[in-house]
This record gives C-alpha cells, sequence and structure tokens, in this order.
C-alpha cells in the first residue's frame, strides 16, 4: 500500500515539475518580426529606425512570472535608419562602432512588481544590465508579458506543433553619452537621449 | 549714310551692354536646377525630414499583433534635398555675376 502511495506521489511530482518547470523561449523569430525601434531627436524630425537582428532566450513559466530570466541580443550591424548614408554614419566607429562591439544586450534574472492585467497578461520591471558599445549600465525596463498558449504552431501555419508564445513589449530610455557614443557632442543636432522600445515574441515548441 | 559709316570706335557713346552666352547659360541652369529640384521634392510628397531611400513601412503580425516595419526601397526627397538643390542652384546662378565689368569710360 506505501509503495503505490509512494509511486502516485512520486508520479504526480514528476507531472507537476514538469507543468510547473520553466520553458526556454527562443527570441530568433522565424517570421522576423522581432526589432528594436530606437528614436532620437534631431534638427529636422526624429530618427527613427530598426535593429532587426534579434536573438536570445528567456526562461518563463506562467504560474511564476517573477522568476522569469532570460537575455536578449541585437546584432549591432543590423541597426537600419531610411537613409543609407546615416544608417552608415550610425554604424561606423563613430557612433555604435558595430565592427568592434558587435552586440547590443539586455540580461536580467527576474522580475519585480509582477501584476497580472488580463488573461495570460502580467505587467512587470525587468532590472538587468544593458550592454552597448562594449559598455554595461544597470537599466529598469518595465515590461508586459502576453502569454499566448498554443500559438507557436499556429503562427507558423503547423498548429498541429503546438507550443506557446511569449511576447515582451517595453520601453526605455538611454543616454547616448553613458555609453561612450560622441558623449556631449553634436547635441544640438541629434538628442543625446535615446529611447527604445521593442515587442519580441518568444516561442517554444512543444516537448 | 553718316550712321553707317560710324564704326563703334568711333562713336562718342560707351558700347551697349551685353552678356555673355556663358553667363546666360548658367543663369538658366541655375533657375531650372532650383525649379527641378523644387518640382521633384513637391512630386514625391513634400516630405519635411530628412531624405529617404529606404522607406518604413508599418505592418502586424496576426497572431502577437506586434507592429512591425519592413523597408521599401524607394526615393523620398527631405528638406536636406530641396535646401541643397537650392543652394546649389543660387551658386550657379550667383557665379554669373563674378568678374563682370562695367562698359570702359573713356579717358578723361
Amino acid at each position: 500500500m506505501n509503495s503505490i502511495l509512494r509511486t502516485i506521489a512520486f508520479a504526480g511530482f514528476t507531472i507537476v515539475s514538469a507543468v510547473a518547470a520553466p520553458k526556454a523561449y527562443d527570441f530568433k523569430d522565424p517570421k522576423g518580426v522581432n526589432a528594436i525601434q530606437f528614436t532620437l531627436d534631431s534638427l529636422l524630425e526624429p530618427i527613427v529606425g530598426t535593429a532587426g537582428a534579434v536573438e536570445g532566450e528567456v526562461m518563463f513559466d506562467a504560474t511564476d512570472v517573477a522568476a522569469t530570466k532570460g537575455k536578449i541580443e541585437v546584432d549591432a550591424a543590423s541597426l537600419k535608419v531610411p537613409n543609407t548614408k546615416m544608417t552608415e554614419h550610425l554604424v561606423g566607429a563613430d557612433w555604435i562602432d558595430a565592427a568592434t562591439h558587435q552586440d547590443i544586450s539586455f540580461e536580467f534574472a527576474k522580475l519585480d512588481s509582477v501584476k497580472a492585467i488580463g488573461d495570460g497578461k502580467w505587467s512587470a520591471v525587468a532590472s538587468g544590465k544593458f550592454t552597448l558599445k562594449g559598455v554595461s549600465k544597470d537599466v529598469v525596463v518595465p515590461v508586459t508579458l502576453s502569454h499566448l498558449e498554443g500559438a507557436f504552431g499556429k503562427r507558423i501555419n503547423k498548429p498541429e506543433l503546438g507550443g506557446d508564445l511569449l511576447v515582451v513589449r517595453g520601453e526605455f530610455t538611454i543616454q547616448r553619452g553613458d555609453f561612450g557614443i560622441q558623449p556631449g557632442k553634436n547635441e544640438d543636432k541629434v538628442a543625446p537621449a535615446i529611447q527604445l522600445t521593442f515587442a519580441l515574441v518568444g516561442g517554444a515548441p512543444k516537448a | 549714310m553718316p550712321l553707317l559709316a560710324q564704326t563703334p570706335a568711333e562713336s562718342p557713346l560707351p558700347p551697349a551692354k551685353t552678356i555673355a552666352a556663358w553667363r546666360i547659360l548658367l543663369r538658366g541652369a541655375g533657375v531650372f536646377l532650383m525649379l527641378f529640384v523644387f518640382c521633384v521634392w513637391a512630386a514625391k510628397g513634400y516630405h519635411q525630414g530628412w531624405t529617404q531611400n529606404q522607406v518604413p513601412v508599418k505592418q502586424i503580425d496576426p497572431i502577437t499583433e506586434i507592429e512591425f516595419v519592413t523597408y521599401e526601397q524607394r526615393f523620398v526627397p527631405g528638406l536636406d534635398y530641396l535646401v541643397g538643390g537650392l543652394i546649389a542652384g543660387t551658386v550657379l546662378f550667383a557665379a554669373t555675376f563674378l568678374g563682370r565689368r562695367g562698359p570702359k569710360r573713356p579717358p578723361l
């Protein structure tokens, strides 16, 4: 009798562990939707561009959202603005220096102030390290998370695959001078503050 | 026929004011450049920002509702294009006034 109870308890624990274990969401989107948008004010109009080569992994568990952690990386060379000459300047040695500092990244170990704001939706604050042009700084990023159960396969037209999606949205501002990007220079032409906006989707295929 | 017989050298009046052909051509080119640049800028939508040669187009992913941007290869002249063209035209036009000399006055 005892052994039966032990077996049942072990099976139950295994099932609960398997269900509750955080899943790894891969942020290299097969549909190429992921991008970080950056905006900085300039003489004529705000310069708005995107960085499209996003990769990374986030560990997420819908039953313990606060334990979410991960790292998102962006290839600095993928920065793009609507003018190719301006893009060349932007990724050049005087600005981002994409040839030397290839990765722009954000790494966080947990989420704070987690609040449920809807079915499968949470708002939270991610505190972590943001690295740009080889300089790492602590930043606080308000984010919203949406967990789309079973949407992974549906999104790539293979509903039989199942799997979940995690959408992370957020916005934060950095000072370019803090990251060695033309500190104190040309501030009358290009604003010192850079606003970063992101809406990223990560997929976790059914195991 | 006293008038026909009289050569300019013999005339007591200064020679008539004329403009060299190259000055007229350059002036025309300057005006044409300014008009051309303005018309291209206006025809392409009076864009009052920076010139674009890859235009962002917003799209929405239906499942995640993420708004993302794709770039369309197309030229949209901005204010920098307009101002550059107008300055170049003005410089061409103004160059025709350089090195001009007034009519020679007869020595006293």
